[in-house]
């Protein structure tokens, strides 16, 4: 086990009144020090749940029912709940979409801080203090000192989002997960959030999972992309290489249905036809299939597997 | 500002909102005396501008900046505080209840959430029928079923589901149905706001080529709404940039995107993530945006801008027209201080 993070065969399932459904379905993935991934997807792609299964976040009834998460060399995915809130929080962050829910409305920026640090470390109210500013200076925050009184209320959406990375910042953590944390914002102060997320992962070397929806995004922070579809993995690798060299056809119609990708201003853009199914009613073979331009009979019958596509990218698809 | 086919022409129009509240929230204490004091959010300060018939035009904007307040007024659905809303020529936003009917025909709304604006407990044919029953007294049902026949044919939804319920159906599927009830009475002139932005991507581009199909098929000209530039670029004949209430420019597509005049403009241009792109240096701005509860004196951008002067502190731009057509207000601008 070399790498810092690896996912190998993940299964998550949700126990419903009528059985269980499954949500992510065999999913692996690795992670390096200081590597950026992405993890990208519609609604329902099982995205965030990956994220959330890493540091088993999953509430009732979901339950991870196969796979390993090895974190530095431990299995983390057997942790007890006790030994988990160790990693949770302190080695491994996460930063959510909305700014608003993240933060606690009736305490100071500044309690929420030092209550986070004295939560993992022993160290003095002063100490932790100074902890929190050092890390709000960290993420470009005007007049910290001043922030440390004041309630989420008086912030703005962007200045939020900072401040909840100041937070995911405070134990030194060496992966972050971000779902979607720029979704609630603005174009230029998304613009501002994902510029200082790259360089923190620059100067403290730490790796970054990036759960978003939108390619631009992703092509421009992250290294890696794992594109999911109907729980796993359809496709994965460097992003370079698939957002310009796509291979899974649900990849290469999400790239053409961005506008301004491939399609002239003013022209019909590319749609990938239907959506995507539910979780309890995934069609047989390749869950693709209903929407695919190249199936074939095999297609409706057997399943992919994720395979190497050249290029070192693996996708999960029969007609490549 | 009144040229030939021209379908809709603003002229200065002001919205403001008074949000003070009740005679206790107006109360003030300030130097020994006390006093009251209203608070208004200035949504939408002095715009205008015309839409010709036929044409897309854009209007894009952060959060905040009075983008939705302006299409309300467009449509009526907000009276403004001052200035004129035209149609075809004639003035609409001082017309009554009943005078304003033949207009709302003409004149349809798309909202954004597709879950919030159907009427969960109608079906898909009482939503589709209502606006005709209401509009086209005369119609008798088989011709109104025909008409919902056609319209549910053309936004691509089964005319098998006509019984169902909007919680029947997905995202996608609901904004269909809504499209549907702003086609079904063959108006000229749709205002859509934000309509894709609650949309996965590959559901977007479904919904953005048929809002473009039914544009060229019944020849409609459209008000467009939103956040997304990259939507923006792919839609518009002409995109209007607001900031903080007040339009700073106004320019074809392709010469926006080409060529961005207000330096707000070039801000938001260089923040759009491209696919395939890693990130170039994109224009970084001062401080936020300021609320409009208390604008900024002068130029509203210029507490942000690099370019900002004394001029810009004190004056506020007018809208300039350039070679191009663009139109812009910036003092920067007029004064050829921009280098690039």
């Amino acid at each position: 086990m070399s790498h810092l993070l690896e996912v190998q065969d993940l299964e998550v399932k949700f126990a419903l009144r009528f059985g269980d459904i499954t949500a992510i379905d065999g999913v692996s993935f690795t992670l390096d020090k200081g590597e950026k991934l992405g993890l990208v997807g519609e609604s329902g792609a099982g995205k965030s749940v990956t994220g959330f299964s890493i540091i088993n976040l999953l509430s009732k009834p979901g339950y991870i029912s196969r796979g390993k998460i090895w974190f530095e060399k431990n299995e983390i995915s057997s942790y007890s709940d006790a030994q988990m809130r160790k990693i949770r929080g302190d080695r491994i962050s996460m930063i959510f979409q909305d700014p608003m829910m993240t933060l606690n409305p009736v305490f100071t920026i500044g309690f929420q801080m030092v209550e986070t640090i004295q939560a993992h470390r022993k160290i003095s109210k002063a100490g932790a203090q100074k902890i929190a500013l050092e890390k709000l200076k960290k993420v470009h925050i005007p007049s910290p000192e001043q922030r440390l009184g004041q309630y989420p209320h008086e912030l703005s959406g962007g200045m939020r989002q900072r401040i909840i990375i100041a937070i995911s910042l405070l134990t030194d953590p060496a992966i972050i997960i971000a779902d979607e944390p720029t979704t609630a914002l603005d174009v230029t102060i998304q613009a501002e959030i994902m510029d200082l997320l790259q360089e923190l992962c620059e100067t403290d070397n730490m790796a970054l999972i990036l759960i978003t929806h939108d390619l631009g995004v992703v092509s421009q922070v992250t290294e890696k992309i794992a594109v999911m579809y109907a729980g796993k993995i359809i496709e994965y690798g460097s992003t370079d290489q698939v957002v310009k060299h796509p291979v899974h056809p649900y990849t290469e119609g999400l790239i053409k249905s961005i506008p301004g990708t491939v399609i002239k201003p003013g022209e019909d853009l590319v749609q990938i036809p239907g959506m995507m199914p539910t979780l309890t009613n995934i069609p047989p073979g390749c869950a693709f299939n209903p929407r695919c331009y190249l199936k074939d009979d095999i297609c409706m019958t057997k399943t992919p597997e994720l395979k190497d596509a050249g290029n070192s990218v693996l996708a999960a698809c029969h007609m490549k | 500002m009144n040229e030939d086919n021209t379908i809709l022409s603003i002229n200065n129009v002001v919205k403001h909102f008074d949000i003070s509240g009740g005679f206790l929230d107006q109360l003030r204490f300030k130097k020994g005396k006390i006093y009251l004091e209203k608070t208004t959010v200035k949504a939408v300060n002095d715009v205008s501008l015309f839409i010709k018939k036929g044409e897309t035009l854009s209007v894009v904007g952060e959060s905040g900046c009075g983008k939705s307040t302006l299409a309300r007024v467009v449509l009526g659905l907000y009276p403004p505080n001052s200035g004129e809303v035209y149609y075809s020529g004639k003035r609409i936003d001082n017309l009554n209840h009943e005078q304003m009917l033949p207009f709302r025909k003409k004149m349809q709304m798309i909202f954004q959430d597709p879950y919030a604006s159907l009427n969960p407990r109608k079906t898909v044919q009482q939503t589709l029928e209502e606006p005709l029953r209401f509009h086209h007294p005369e119609m008798s049902t088989s011709e109104i079923n025909d008409k919902i026949d056609k319209v549910m044919e053309q936004v691509g939804v089964d005319q098998a589901w006509i019984k169902r319920y909007p919680h029947e159906f997905s995202g996608g599927q609901r904004q269909r149905i809504s499209i549907a009830r702003g086609l079904i009475l063959d108006p000229e002139f749709i205002v859509a706001d934000e309509p894709v932005s609650a949309l996965d991507v590959s559901i977007q581009a479904q919904i953005l080529n048929l809002l473009m199909k039914a544009g060229r098929e019944r020849d409609l000209t459209y008000l467009f709404i939103t956040h997304d530039l990259s939507v923006v670029r792919h839609i518009s004949t002409r995109v209007a940039v607001m900031y903080l209430g007040t339009l700073c420019e106004l320019a074809k597509a392709e010469d926006l995107f080409a060529k961005p005049q207000h330096p707000y403009t070039k801000a938001l241009l260089s923040a759009i993530p491209v696919v395939g792109e890693k990130r170039a240096k994109h224009i970084k701005l001062k401080g936020e945006v300021p609320t409009p509860v208390n604008l900024p004196s002068g130029c509203v951008f210029h507490g942000r801008c690099v370019y900002a002067n004394n001029r810009c502190v004190q004056e506020i731009p007018v809208l300039l027209t350039l070679d191009n057509g663009t139109r812009v207000a910036c003092h920067a601008v007029e004064e050829n201080r921009i280098k690039s």
